[in-house]
């Protein structure tokens, strides 16, 4: 039974309703590329999430019309996620400041109480 | 339902059979503070599978979506408005494309999530089975369904799992020019000329009921509701949207001088919720299980979009594709 539809571009397509479906192979959708935008110059450039594409410059059309819709980028790059090397979560304790690392922190050096103690020694 | 988390209470066994306690712990310790959970996480096999459902048909709410608000790009009246439901409806598709991704990162192939949608194994929003007979309905729909939709994604942005807040926060941006939009084309049908009165009227009358059953039926307590609402998967009961809705719109809809066909409505002011009608239950799992005006048409379009285009998709794919699980 071909459909009659509400919508004129649905009828016009004369789509059969009975049509049995062939399921979708494996690399049907390709694979996915991470997408990093740039909100304006002088930003640094952030991840805002994935496209399917057969190839980077595909990847590139889909990624402007999905993270660029509404203004808000002036560059997009595209990667291929399988080129992507990441780190674990259950690794995340090697990012720990251990204490013993205090000497990176600026708070660690405190000159004041020391030219204190001299002015003090100065005057007496 | 947008896709709300729902366990069958039915269940025989424990849904946290085979878990590692130590690691549950420490994982339900995590969401406890308000830390999110990324896609190579340690999570709980219902906590994964739930989530890839909802997300899922989520997704499928916002492909299929675009169906009954498509049918009036044709003759949408006026140039502006025609681009601007063009714009609203490609926004749909692109909302689909978000929540695909972030169902991916959970480990369901998007072959495996449309092949789910066209066997109709995969459910999505009930209210899409229901046609949009004149421009007037697509003025209903685009204000009253995508407000009970931004409410529900405004809720659901605010659980645990990282992908899907972070595709919710993008789509909850867009989706506040579909709303204006909505009430603009529904203001100026009910202060415009008596036809236009009575047709944005209709339109009302046909939508409220599918509008009721949006959020879903009341949910009965249960441990393992009790489990999704601590795991930060279900974020509100489905009666506590629909009250926020009807708070919101109600007096909205009544300030336009349009009738809600439901004689029961008011506003408790002692408990200071709404009284209403129950909807049809009844219909509503007849028409989420096949049975409504527009199912058969919903997804016989989509597998025609599918099978015509897939010759495009084998001449473009290239040699030594390899698919690996989006990142985030």
């Amino acid at each position: 039974m071909i459909i009659q539809s509400l919508d004129p571009r649905v009828t016009r397509a004369r789509i059969d309703q009975e049509k049995e479906f062939q399921p979708l192979d494996q690399l049907d959708q390709f694979e996915t590329y991470e997408v990093f935008h740039q909100k304006k110059r002088g930003q640094q450039h952030s991840h805002v999430g994935i496209v399917h594409a057969p190839n980077a410059e595909l990847a590139m059309v889909f990624a402007k019309e999905q993270y660029s819709r509404r203004g808000q980028c002036v560059n997009l790059w595209v990667v291929r996620t399988r080129d992507v090397f990441i780190t674990e979560y259950e690794d995340a304790d090697i990012f720990e400041t251990t204490p013993a690392k205090l000497h990176r922190e600026a708070e660690s050096y405190k000159v004041m109480d020391r030219i204190q103690a001299y002015k003090e020694r100065q005057e007496a | 339902m947008y896709g709300n988390a729902y366990i069958d209470p039915n269940q025989q066994h424990s849904i946290l059979e085979g878990e590692d306690m130590e690691k549950l712990a420490a994982f339900e310790a995590r969401i406890a503070q308000g830390d999110k959970i990324e896609p190579h996480d340690w999570m709980p096999k219902e906590y994964r599978k739930q989530l890839i459902r909802m997300i899922e048909q989520h997704a499928h709410s916002e492909i299929i979506g675009s169906l009954p608000e498509g049918t009036w790009i044709t003759r949408a009246p006026g140039f502006r408005r025609k681009l601007a439901l063009m714009a609203k409806v490609q926004d749909e598709v692109g909302h689909a494309q978000l929540l695909y991704a972030a169902a991916e990162t959970l480990g369901k192939r998007r072959e495996s999530m449309i092949n789910d949608l066209i066997s109709g194994k995969s459910k999505y929003s009930n209210v899409f089975n229901y046609p949009a007979p004149t421009w007037a309905d697509s003025a209903v729909i685009a204000w009253l369904i995508d407000a009970g939709a931004i409410i529900n994604q405004v809720t659901n942005s605010k659980g645990s799992y990282g992908p899907y807040c972070r595709a919710l926060d993008r789509i909850c941006a867009e989706e506040s020019f579909h709303l204006k939009y909505g009430h603009d084309n529904v203001v100026f049908l009910a202060t415009g000329t008596k036809v236009q009165r009575q047709m944005v009227q209709e339109a009302l009358t046909r939508w409220w009921p599918p509008i009721m059953h949006f959020f879903g039926p009341p949910d009965k307590s249960s441990v393992h509701g009790e489990i999704l609402m601590r795991w930060k998967v279900k974020m509100a009961s489905n009666d506590d949207m629909r009250q926020q809705f009807m708070n919101m719109y109600v007096p909205k809809i009544w300030d336009l001088g349009l009738q809600i066909p439901d004689p029961n409505l008011r506003k408790n002011e002692q408990t200071g919720k709404w009284e209403y009608t129950e909807p049809d239950w009844n219909e509503f799992k007849r028409v989420i299980n096949g049975d409504g005006p527009c199912n058969a048409e919903r997804l016989a379009v989509r597998r025609t979009a599918e099978e015509r285009h897939r010759w495009v998709r084998r001449a473009i794919l290239g040699q030594g594709v390899e698919y690996v699980t989006p990142l985030a």
